[in-house]
């Protein structure tokens, strides 16, 4: 009897395994930028691209860092909870607007400004027919800011202290649940901090 | 016959080629050589079984635009993975680095197969010590008259 223990005892102990990984989340991956500063940036707007809008732009102030695009179904299930929390107004948000792909062309050089207006206007459409969250957006062609930010599915959002360091970064759809549980408090600990 | 082996060499030979990108990205060998090699040491972060080389996903093409601007600007191998590790971090290593917390990955083949195998001679061999008492009852009889 007693010797039937032990490949029960391991059978058990595998199943109990199975069970705690089958609990955890493996889809997001955990950011090695956390706690570091944001890669300097200096894109067109999206509602004027003649203008450039650069991190420096926002020194000194908290705020949410929105990766999104027209293409991209996640940003459109987590668009009113934008609007809610845009209006409920405790930080700004800033929108990185990226194509679903960099817009290069065969030879890796970046597609002329006639060729990224289209997208542009798209972008510009969808903010204008569903609602507008953002403090400003901006318009990533290269996807160049995005790697730089680790993106790796949209939408992504980053929490952006008053030092341009980052202090969150939450990967898939907003929901309220996240704002008010993973958002809010490192908002409340990082403003107390002098910005 | 013949035919069958040149043709299964041809099919082996040609997983080499690097069929992602319509032309080959560099037109000097050894850039051509380090740009395939690397595109197969990093993960598509979309398709995450693949690596960039292997993947279809617009994630994919990307990073393999920002490996080619790398390697075109001259930054060595090590300096092209810290820049992806740097951003991504270890995960994008299609093989995970050696390091404290995955020992027990790498280390996880050899251990069961040891395991297993100290499990498989200590049972055979107690087995084989055992006395021949398998044979069925009415056999016994004649069995024995044989040896």
């Amino acid at each position: 009897m007693l010797r039937y223990l032990i490949p029960v005892g391991l059978f058990v102990a595998l199943i109990a395994f199975f069970f705690v990984g089958l609990g955890r989340d493996k889809e997001t991956l955990p950011s090695p930028l956390i706690d570091k500063p944001l890669p300097q940036f200096s894109l067109p707007r999206v509602d004027d691209p003649a203008q450039a809008f650069s991190d420096q732009d926002l020194a000194g102030q908290v705020y949410l860092l929105n990766v999104w695009g027209p293409w991209c179904v996640g940003c459109r299930q987590e668009h009113e909870v934008l609007l809610e929390i845009a209006r409920r107004n405790v930080v700004p948000i800033v929108g990185l607007a990226v194509p679903q792909s960099a817009m290069v062309d065969a030879n890796d050089q970046p597609l002329s400004f006639e060729e990224v207006m289209g997208e542009i206007g798209l972008a510009q459409r969808w903010l204008r027919e569903l609602g507008d969250p953002y403090r400003l957006s901006v318009f990533d062609q290269t996807w160049r800011v995005a790697i730089d930010l680790g993106v790796y599915g949209a939408p992504e959002t980053f929490l952006i202290d008053g030092r341009g360091v980052i202090r969150y970064k939450h990967v898939g759809p907003m929901s309220l649940a996240v704002w008010e549980r993973d958002f809010l408090p490192r908002i409340d600990q990082h403003r107390s901090v002098g910005g | 016959m013949r035919s069958l082996w040149v043709s299964a060499a041809l099919i082996l030979w040609l997983q080499t080629a690097f069929a992602i990108d319509t032309a080959p990205a560099f037109e000097d060998p050894v850039l051509q050589a380090r740009y395939e090699h690397l595109a197969r040491e990093l993960r598509c972060l979309q398709c995450r079984s693949e690596t960039i080389a292997d993947s279809n996903a617009s994630l994919a093409e990307d990073l393999r635009r920002q490996l080619r601007e790398l390697i075109a600007a001259g930054r060595t191998d090590q300096e092209i993975m810290t820049y992806m590790t740097d951003r991504y971090g270890d995960y994008v290593r299609y093989r995970p680095p050696l390091k404290s917390n995955t020992m027990l990955l790498w280390a996880a083949p050899v251990l069961l197969l040891l395991i297993g195998g100290t499990v498989a001679a200590v049972v055979i061999v107690r087995k084989s010590r055992l006395p021949d008492d398998d044979l069925p009852e009415d056999d016994r009889g004649r069995s024995s008259s044989v040896s």
